[in-house]
């Protein structure tokens, strides 16, 4: 059996917890998760399970909880109801092994502070609250600056770098988490195309070494380069599995409704059995 | 610069600087957070909650005085909700419309109060009572050496001094959790750090920092001090260490030169009468930042 099911767990949640349908032993293990905002729910009681050493999707469309659901399985927002489990451990317990990527348009790039600076934010788990960043903790972040291609902006202010280079800048940051799981919330919105490939390049590289990457994302054309895994939502779960047999048009349908643009459509048509 | 300066001037200028500086440290945090406000906000509400505070104990100390505070800042919460609610209207409006009342209560309470025992009225209020703070047991600079006379400080010097100590540790200590829970609150959170309970902790150390130089110098420098420095000082630099650093130098010249020129700066233009210390260093910390504004060589940033 698998050496990641530790006792103190089970005993730990009482009742019978066991992952109905997702292994124990999944990177990402989130059951019955509920969100909501205001009376209607913005997530419900969604499943899912993210194998290790995979790239997976979470696509679906606008407003239908992807990023919620990443934030809700991050511990940023609080979830209504549901759990989640991280290499089959509690969140609490799993915190140091998980990277995070928000959406750069989330924070404010005027703020004062320089693109190492930012980069060694990743370090601050480690360091806590009054250890001292060392010369080595600066050299490994600058060495997940190398690994994004930005190495020579090390020392911009933030906010004299462009929109992918901003990017690049958060996945930089959560590379010198040192994480095993790294969750992405849309890393290739509004980035240029050299940018898209410099981090789908590092994704696979993570794979590669063994780490399980999720990312909520937007653009279908190129669901079936760059994921293994796809889980598609709107508010609830509508399927879920590997992208060759559950990325269908019918299950797109069934995500997107009459939402789909028509050049999705055709787009599908290449790959499916037909209309 | 001798013993008058001392008994005079010395203790005036140190309460002005660490009351400049304990409100430019959180300043700096909540200028970036977009809640600049929030200081301006936190001196006017809390002007009636001591006034009562005033009124039940008959004693201007601390303890009574921001308990009255604090007290004041809960009303003003629970308010806006129902203002929010009952009137429909947006946050800000709601806020604006209760800090003002409240503030207009407090003038009013303290209007209609006999307070002429004490330092506590409308000017005051404003004003502080910074000239009055004397030290005239002193005899000269040698004073500072001798324990029994340093006992006869001034409580108020005292007073905000140690708030001044207190918002520098918690600045220091709790540094790199302000700065990425300001700059990124998401990431933040996901790293396991408490970031809702850092910002209402930032907001408490503003008030009681806002409280303990209220007390000194009057709710104008509170104001000034909050935004004037900080934001002079994020024109200066694009490092929130720097930006920090620069917030202080700032704040400490604006106290000493406000403080300088309210004294002297009459006399040299031939009037005899001082004029407000509070008054002309809250203006001596707008005119930095309009030189900033001007001449900072991060004035003009890319957006």
């Amino acid at each position: 059996m698998s050496p990641t099911i530790k006792p103190a767990i089970v005993s730990d949640l009482g009742h019978a917890v066991g992952p109905a349908r997702a292994p124990r032993d999944a990177a990402l293990a989130i059951h019955g998760l509920t969100v909501s905002y205001s009376e209607k729910p913005a997530v419900f009681s969604v499943d899912a399970a993210f194998s290790t050493g995979e790239i997976s999707a979470i696509v679906g469309p606008n407003g239908a909880g992807k990023s919620t659901l990443l934030k809700a399985a991050l511990g940023v927002i609080p979830r209504l109801s549901g759990e989640v489990y991280v290499f089959g451990d509690t969140l609490r317990n799993a915190r140091a092994r998980i990277g995070y990527v928000p959406q750069s348009a989330s924070v404010d790039w005027d703020f004062p502070t320089t693109v190492l600076d930012v980069v060694q934010m990743g370090l601050y788990r480690k360091l806590g609250l009054l250890g001292r960043l060392s010369g080595q903790g600066r050299a490994q972040a600058l060495e997940c600056l190398d690994r994004v291609g930005l190495a020579d902006f090390a020392n911009r202010q933030i906010g004299q770098i462009s929109g992918g280079q901003r990017q690049r800048v958060f996945l930089a940051r959560a590379l010198a988490q040192d994480a095993d799981l790294l969750l992405l919330d849309e890393p290739f919105a509004g980035v240029d195309a050299a940018t898209e490939r410099a981090i789908i390049g590092v994704l696979k590289l993570l794979r590669k070494d063994g780490k399980t990457v999720v990312a909520v994302h937007h653009d279908l054309a190129t669901i079936r380069d760059y994921f293994d895994r796809i889980l598609l939502v709107n508010v609830r779960r509508i399927a879920e599995g590997p992208v060759a047999t559950t990325f269908t048009t019918e299950n797109l349908q069934a995500t997107f409704g009459g939402r789909l643009a028509t050049t999705h459509l055709s787009e599908l048509a290449i790959m499916d059995d037909g209309h | 610069m001798g013993a008058e300066f001392v008994q005079l001037s010395l203790i005036p200028v140190l309460i002005g600087i660490l009351s400049a500086v304990a409100c430019a440290l959180p300043g700096n945090f909540l200028i970036l957070r977009r809640q600049a406000l929030i200081g301006d906000a936190i001196s006017h509400v809390v002007l009636p909650g001591i006034v009562i505070a005033f009124l039940l104990t008959g004693v201007t100390s601390v303890a009574p005085m921001l308990l009255g505070a604090a007290g004041a800042a809960l009303v003003a919460v629970g308010l806006i909700e129902v203002v929010k609610r009952l009137g429909g209207i947006e946050p800000g409006a709601a806020m604006g419309a209760i800090f003002t009342t409240m503030f207009a209560a407090g003038v009013l309470l303290l209007d209609r109060t006999d307070t002429s025992t004490v330092h506590l009225d409308v000017e005051h209020a404003l004003m502080g009572n910074l000239e009055s703070l004397v030290w005239l047991q002193a005899e000269g600079w040698h004073s500072l050496l001798d324990l029994a006379i340093l006992a006869t400080l001034p409580d108020e010097l005292v007073r905000i001094a140690t708030v001044c100590a207190i918002v520098v540790a918690l600045t220091l200590v709790f540094w790199r959790w302000l700065k990425i829970s300001t700059f990124d609150e998401g990431f933040a959170q996901a790293l396991g750090i408490p970031a809702a309970g850092l910002g209402l902790g930032l907001v408490v150390t503003a008030a009681i920092a806002a409280v303990a130089a209220f007390d000194a110098v009057g709710s104008i420098i509170v104001i000034a001090m909050f935004i004037c420095p900080p934001a002079a000082a994020r024109l200066m630099t694009n490092r929130l260490e720097h930006q920090v650093a620069w917030s202080v130098a700032f704040a400490t010249s604006s106290a000493t030169l406000g403080y300088i020129f309210a004294g002297y700066g009459p006399l040299w233009f031939g009037s005899p009468a001082a004029v407000s210390a509070s008054g002309m260093i809250a203006s001596i910390s707008g005119i930095i930042l309009g030189l900033a504004c001007l001449y900072g060589p991060q004035r003009s940033r890319v957006k």
